[in-house]
């Protein structure tokens, strides 16, 4: 048969690969934990890694969006090798617990370091750190006294000087949760549609260019995660723009958590346990959550110093499973309010 | 059966689309035809008919012009337009938006001099998606277009004109039409590509059937609504193809298959003429490759401390990947594509038509769509293993080895390696093969000796296209590779899904000179041919 010169090395490429894969079929070794994890390599290997050499136990992980790592656990079944699931968002991980895939984890330790709004009500996840979402603004044409709350940025007095990220980003999906949960659909939907009217330009991809444009003063005032807030800082550290800590007189600041569970069918369930503890232990706590600028969901651990200068606020006190179980309730108030 | 087998990767994720469809959710779809369909199916069509125009237009023509005609730095343009199909559209798409919105240097630097850069048209919106994703998926069309050009446009142009047609009307009446699978199939292609693409349209936030299917399925939890969508999408997809075809009619264009080697006199520019072109050319090129790889550059140069031995291993993996992908795929579509030509039936065309519309589906819901059968197979077999043998059975895993992940490929490329290879047959006439049998010439021989000198630079085509998409590939990638199988591709994952897109540059860049060499290396092995 026919073989052009060029598809000679994709021939030892094949071959070579087949190889590989054959030594992947290879069982893996029974006693190293596996975990599935949204959250990315950079912000989750450092922790790995320090608790193999405290401990010995060795960790295998792979990482991807939650939504494919959740349909991929629940095709596994009974039959997969991951004990613990990992994400970034509370919504997936009760979403993992509508499919069954999380088992409930009877641990002290975990109960006495995670606040009960931060965990499952019925302890088959556990938040690891915390992601707080609110207001920035313009030190040049904001006065910090013009800010309440989320609801104010539906005021008219933000016409044209309101800049949101798109309603595509979970983030948004699970405030605007939130505020069902705490005002009711038919509230919120005016809420929404009030800042939709005062949106200066088409909503952003992403909380950073959200920020450059306030900067730029294409708009005023805005909604992000802090720690996008942080990485802006970190390359500009003159940037006048501010954050402001909403409803402070009302339910707090809005906060979402990285967090995981033992996965239903876990082959290690005593040692991923035994992990999940330690990550909500105090000496680990800080690296959690100080690798990416975030807040220690365990409060008796201060965040990083970068962190603390912001000061200190009060957080919603509501569940943050709500956020999920209401999810897709924003998703659709958000369809209807024209937030694209 | 053959056929079918080559096909079965391909076709489980439709089985999969298709089952869903059988369970529609009265409530979700209440909501989605009412809010969601009407918007996003509009916006769909826009971007798709914008980008088959564009791409279709500046493919075709550029490949005319480098294959053609002769003009300073006609060589260099030759390959080097060929560049932009190893740039990401999303990586395009970040920078185009980065440079050209309010915060960008362009307008910044017209508010500081004139005060205002409001008559700046917006970036994001219709037009700058539609330019950016035409600048970064012409390639397809000037791959397949060049092929064609390279392999009779001389000699079709030098025929037409002894027959008395003027240079305008060579091009309209001959060479055009007899170019036309090619184009067709590189226009289908880079529409395809525009249907499943997330990066570009997420960082533009401009809604679409993909976004759409993505909203269903992560932000209101129903995979079954987003295969429910993914379903609608194919339809039309199908639909589409069908036009097309029916546009195209049953003229059939085949070329002599003769004086290959005959090198006709290129088409000579007029002096002015040529230095426009050659101005055009360099524009082109400027926009879809060089700045914004200079780009990725400077931010790859701020994150350099990111580089590390590891990097090693994710070329190696994405060169292998990539590399076993190309070959198995041109493989496939070689014999499917014979198939195709000896046993004309609409059974066998529905099935390759089929096989072939994966590639217009989102890559997340390709990927969960090929990826949850193979684990079910694998549980499958290891049931039997375990009824059969006990508790001594050895433990399968198909998933998470690469040959899960080249079987995923198979899925979502195959339109990737088929279009180019079977345009590629298509043009060899059946007289031809008649004329070699006369001769004595059949069977493998025929294959060898006749065939595979006129599909050279058609195989060279499939295998570069489906080289360098596998190299960009993230999805499959993600859910299918072992762990700590991490590639060029898993790493801009890594960087871009926390929002770090300057850090995603690093290896991004590297994608782009990983993939520069297969087209650099085809291109001058197809300079040889013509």
């Amino acid at each position: 048969m026919f073989r052009p010169p060029f598809l000679r090395l994709p021939v030892l490429g094949v071959v070579a690969g087949l190889l590989f894969g054959v030594a992947g079929c290879a069982p893996q070794p029974a006693d190293e934990l596996v975990v599935y994890s949204s959250r990315i390599e950079a912000l989750i290997k450092p922790l790995f890694d320090e608790y193999t050499a405290q401990t010995g136990q060795k960790i295998r992980f792979v990482t991807d969006d939650a939504g494919p790592l959740i349909e991929r656990l629940a095709a596994e079944g009974a039959n997969t090798q991951a004990d613990i699931l990992l994400t970034v968002d509370a919504g997936e991980l009760w979403h993992a617990t509508e499919r069954g895939l999380l088992q409930p984890v009877q641990s002290e330790t975990l109960e006495a370091n995670i606040p009960a709004s931060l965990r499952d009500p019925q302890d088959r996840w556990f938040g690891l750190s915390v992601r707080a979402r609110t207001i920035v603004y313009s030190t040049e044409r904001v006065q910090p006294e013009e800010m309440d709350s989320y609801v104010g940025l539906a005021d008219p007095k933000w016409q044209g000087r309101l800049c949101l990220r798109t309603s595509k980003k979970v983030y948004n999906q699970s405030l605007v949760a939130m505020l069902i949960a705490e005002m009711g659909e038919e509230r919120t939907e005016e809420i929404v549609r009030g800042w939709v009217a005062n949106l200066a330009t088409d909503p952003f991809s992403n909380d950073t260019s959200l920020m450059q444009a306030i900067a730029a003063g294409q708009c005023d005032v805005g909604l992000v995660n802090t720690y996008y807030y942080g990485r802006l800082l970190r390359d500009q550290p003159d940037v006048a723009v501010k954050l402001f800590w909403a409803d402070q007189d009302g339910g707090g600041v809005h906060v979402n958590v990285s967090g995981g569970g033992v996965t239903t069918h876990a082959p290690r369930p005593v040692q991923a346990q035994q992990f999940l503890e330690w990550l909500s232990s105090p000496q680990a706590q800080g690296m959690f959550a100080g690798l990416n600028l975030e807040y220690p969901a365990n409060p008796t651990v201060a965040p990083d110093p970068a962190v603390q200068v912001w000061g200190e606020f009060n957080q919603s006190e509501m569940n943050v499973a709500q956020a999920g179980e209401l999810q897709a309730a924003a998703v659709r108030l958000m369809d209807r309010a024209g937030y694209r | 059966m053959l056929a079918l087998v080559l096909c079965l990767p391909a076709l489980v994720p439709l089985l999969v689309i298709v089952q869903a469809a059988l369970a529609p959710q009265a409530e979700i779809w209440a909501h989605l035809s009412r809010y969601v369909l009407p918007g996003v199916a509009f916006n769909t069509l826009k971007l798709v008919i914008g980008v088959a125009v564009i791409a279709g237009a500046l493919g075709t023509a550029l490949a005319w012009l480098t294959a053609l005609c002769e003009f300073p730095g006609r060589r260099f343009f030759d390959w080097a337009l060929l560049l932009p199909l190893a740039v990401p559209t999303y990586v395009l798409a970040f920078v185009a938006v980065g440079y050209l919105d309010y915060t960008g240097p362009l307008q910044s630097t017209l508010r500081t001099l004139t005060g205002s850069s409001a008559w700046v048209p917006p970036i994001r919106s219709t037009g700058g998606v539609v330019l950016v994703l035409s600048l970064a998926l012409y390639p397809y069309v000037y791959l397949l277009a060049r092929t064609a050009f390279m392999t009779q446009g001389r000699r079709a142009m030098e025929a037409a004109s002894t027959l008395g047609l003027g240079r305008a009307a060579a091009m309209w009446r001959v060479a055009l039409p007899m170019a036309r699978p090619w184009i067709a199939a590189g226009i289908a292609l880079a529409c395809m590509e525009t249907l499943a693409d997330f990066g570009a349209v997420a960082v533009f936030n401009y809604d679409t059937f993909t976004t759409a299917i993505y909203r269903a399925w992560f932000g209101m939890f129903s995979i079954d609504a987003a295969l429910q969508l993914a379903g609608v999408l194919l339809v039309l997809v199908v639909v589409a193809f069908a036009l097309e075809r029916t546009a195209r009619g049953a003229s059939a264009r085949f070329s002599s298959g003769r004086d290959l080697a005959h090198r006709a006199p290129p088409i000579v520019l007029g002096p002015r003429l040529r230095w426009v072109v050659f101005a055009l050319l360099a524009l082109v090129f400027a926009v879809a490759f060089a700045l914004p790889v200079l780009q990725l550059c400077l931010w790859a140069f701020k994150h350099r401390g990111d580089i590390d031995l590891r990097y090693w291993g994710y070329v190696g993996r994405s060169l292998l990947l990539a590399g076993s992908a190309a070959l198995i795929i041109v493989a496939a579509s070689v014999v499917l594509a014979y198939l195709a030509r000896h046993k004309q039936g609409r059974i066998m065309n529905a099935l390759l038509r089929l096989a072939t519309i994966g590639y217009a589906v989102p890559g997340t819901v390709l990927a969960v769509g090929i990826a949850v059968p193979l684990v079910m197979l694998n549980n499958g077999v290891q049931h039997l293993l375990r009824s059969w043998l006990g508790a001594a059975a050895p433990a399968v895993f198909l998933q998470g080895t690469l040959v899960a992940a080249l079987i995923a490929y198979v899925a979502r490329f195959l339109a990737v390696g088929f279009h180019p290879v079977d345009s590629g047959l298509q043009r060899i006439a059946r007289h031809v093969d008649e004329a070699a049998a006369g001769l004595g010439v059949v069977g493998a021989a025929l294959v060898r000796r006749v065939h595979a000198p006129l599909l050279r630079t058609s195989l060279a085509t499939a295998a570069t296209l489906v080289f360098v998409d596998v190299m960009k590939e993230m999805p499959i990638t993600l859910i299918t590779r072992p762990p700590g199988w991490d590639t060029l591709a898993v790493r801009v994952w890594e960087m871009t899904s926390e929002g770090e897109w300057e850090r995603a540059a690093l290896p991004a860049v590297a994608i782009v000179l990983a993939g520069l060499v297969p087209v650099a290396m085809l291109m001058r092995r197809s300079d040889d041919v013509a």
